[in-house]
């Protein structure tokens, strides 16, 4: 019954894919594959068509045009069967607050159809995967953001799933909790499972992609590895200095042919260059003193910024 | 660690879809509307037993204030053509009838809208291999089987204390009360997935008592001219009342198919419609 090839390693192809709201395109013609066992980031601004795009593939959202298959089979006609194989994270938890933490994963099982014994014994791994064991019995209410996230993980993987999907998995967590977080995803990358991930962190996405697009207003502006983005839209580093939000424009001019690249913010001004100390240093010798100033490796921020002319965060 | 299985192997979840995916309608039904009862026995037990009791206690209140307490001064009254009872006697099955109805209401109102718009539970489960379909089945069980438990009970209460004339047409009385709840149930959830706010809640409040008043339950609605009486015939709680008011009588005749057929209609209506709205509200 299994109509997928084992042979391919296709598992999300998606082609002209587009999502339209009655007037506001949220998704606009955008093409992608992700094979087995890869890490595929969706890097991008609130409002980017991300979540849209991650529910189409979980066959929550119908698309609006184009075509998307997983595992080989239409989004638009097998939604259960397909779920079947996905983990979903979604951006909110939606834990099921009337039941503890043991019962989340439990009940779970059992809308995938799974036996109560199978699912008990999953139960106690995924408790353990998402050190949650001393929680079993607590009632979700009484968890911690990062605790919740990881439960929200734990219960994604009942069902053995194939591609685990996370929207923006650690917005609104410590850094300390983050970083656990970011250890339990990358045990499961380990195994082999398929992680699409989107995200507007940029330490984030350099942390768990092999592989990113650039989302901006619907539609993808870049595609590559994290270092690979960098190399091919940005110099090697950054300078970043500071004359006063009135001199910024003013001095732009007196530097512009210091760097590869300039751009100027309204607080600041970025100098993409090749060697940040040496043209610092060249900056100074003009009789140029910032009131501060960094040098810094370029980012996927910068490749962000350098593609819309925005930043990522907002 | 074992966790994960080894990627090129299918996962149990995996095989069992592959088991459901060729059957009719597999986009919108996975043959696993249990998965809901299940976890509304889940929640009851933990966290929604007293909500549970109150809707046992409350035809038990309307028994003893109307049934026995105002019940004295009326006396015996006419049920049917043949039947003489006391008046506990005439109302007892109406409260049935009603607890059915207010049971598979609340349950399907109110707490599916907590967790349509602030639990965000339909969201988490549209995301496992469950359908639409099995997400409306399903909460329409759980609400038969807190009616279940609402007409055992009453049902426990009103044989030994005589109330009912005919023992086997009480009996059948709890599965008419299952019938009743599915029609309300299906409904209320369909109603429910247009409903945005609590205001809009209030409405479904309001609509159930003159509900409740005119439906017979208290006294015949002989009492009314026969326009009246034919328009307030068709409300579904008279149409309840008056099934089991006719079986704890004994009375098998046809008007009793008329009331299953009434809540035939209502019940496949409503879960045509709550399947078409929750896909719609999640599946979009």
């Amino acid at each position: 019954m299994n109509e997928t090839p084992t042979g391919t390693d296709a598992m999300i192809v998606a082609t002209g894919l587009r999502k339209t709201y009655d007037d506001f395109t949220a998704v606009d013609g955008i093409d992608f594959t992700v094979t087995r066992g890869e890490s595929f980031g969706l890097l991008g601004p609130n409002g980017a068509g991300k979540s849209t795009t991650m529910r189409m593939i979980a066959c929550t959202s119908q698309r609006t045009g184009g075509t998307l298959e997983i595992l080989g089979r239409d989004t638009d006609h097998h939604g259960p069967w397909i779920r079947a194989h996905l983990g979903v994270v979604p951006q909110q938890d939606n834990l099921d607050r009337e039941l503890t933490v043991t019962e989340n994963l439990y009940i779970y099982g059992r809308y995938f159809g799974l036996g109560k014994k199978f699912i008990n014994a999953k139960v106690e791994e995924l408790l353990e995967f998402a050190q949650l064991t001393e929680k079993r019995d607590a009632k979700v209410d009484s968890l911690s953001g990062g605790m919740k996230r990881r439960l929200t993980i734990a219960r994604a993987l009942i069902n053995e799933p194939e591609i685990l999907m996370l929207d923006e998995p650690t917005t609104g967590l410590d850094p300390q909790a983050r970083h656990i977080l970011w250890d339990r995803l990358f045990r499961l990358k380990e195994m082999g499972v398929t992680l699409i991930i989107t995200t507007h962190y940029m330490d984030e996405a350099e942390q768990l992609c092999d592989r990113l697009v650039v989302m901006d207003k619907g539609k993808f502006m870049a595609e590559g590895t994290p270092a690979g983005l960098i190399q091919q839209h940005c110099s090697r580093e950054v300078i970043e200095v500071r004359f006063g939000s009135e001199r910024n424009a003013e001095v732009a001019d007196q530097i512009r042919d210091l760097a590869v690249r300039l751009e100027i913010l309204p607080d600041r001004i970025l100098m993409y260059t090749d060697d940040g100390e040496r043209d610092l240093a060249r900056m100074v010798e003009r009789g140029l003193h910032p009131i501060t100033s960094l040098v810094r490796r370029s980012s996927l921020e910068d490749v962000f910024l350098r593609l819309t002319g925005r930043s990522l965060v907002d | 660690m074992t966790m994960m299985r080894a990627s090129r192997n299918q996962s149990a979840a995996a095989d069992i879809a592959d088991g459901v995916n060729s059957l009719p309608g597999a986009s919108i039904y996975s043959r696993r509307a249990t998965a809901m009862v299940e976890r509304f026995w889940l929640a009851i037990r933990s966290s929604q037993w007293l909500m549970v009791a109150s809707g046992f206690m409350e035809p038990l209140f309307y028994l003893g204030a109307f049934g026995y307490g105002l019940g004295s001064f009326i006396g015996n009254v006419q049920a049917d053509s043949t039947h003489t009872v006391s008046y506990a006697a005439f109302l007892a099955p109406a409260l049935l009838a009603n607890s059915a109805m207010n049971g598979a209401i609340y349950e399907s109102t109110w707490n599916v809208f907590f967790k349509m718009h602030f639990a965000k539970l339909y969201q988490g489960i549209m995301a496992t291999s469950m359908g639409p379909l099995d997400v409306a089945l399903g909460e329409i069980m759980a609400c038969l089987l807190r009616g279940l438990i609402y007409a055992i009970a009453f049902m426990a209460v009103m044989l030994p204390l005589g109330l009912i004339p005919c023992w086997w047409g009480g009996l059948l009385a709890i599965p008419a009360a299952m019938f009743i709840a599915f029609g309300f149930a299906s409904c209320g959830l369909a109603i429910t997935s247009y409903l945005k706010s609590f205001q809009q809640m209030d409405w479904v409040q309001f609509a159930l008592l003159p509900m409740l008043l005119f439906s017979g339950s208290f006294y015949s609605l002989d009492v009314y001219p026969t326009p009246i009486r034919i328009l307030l015939e068709a409300l579904p709680l008279h149409q309840g009342v008056a099934l089991i008011r006719g079986l704890t009588l004994g009375q098998l005749d046809y008007a009793l198919l008329g009331h299953l057929a009434y809540f035939t209609v209502m019940a496949v209506g409503g879960v045509i419609f709550a399947t078409k709205r929750i896909e719609a509200m999640f599946l979009r």
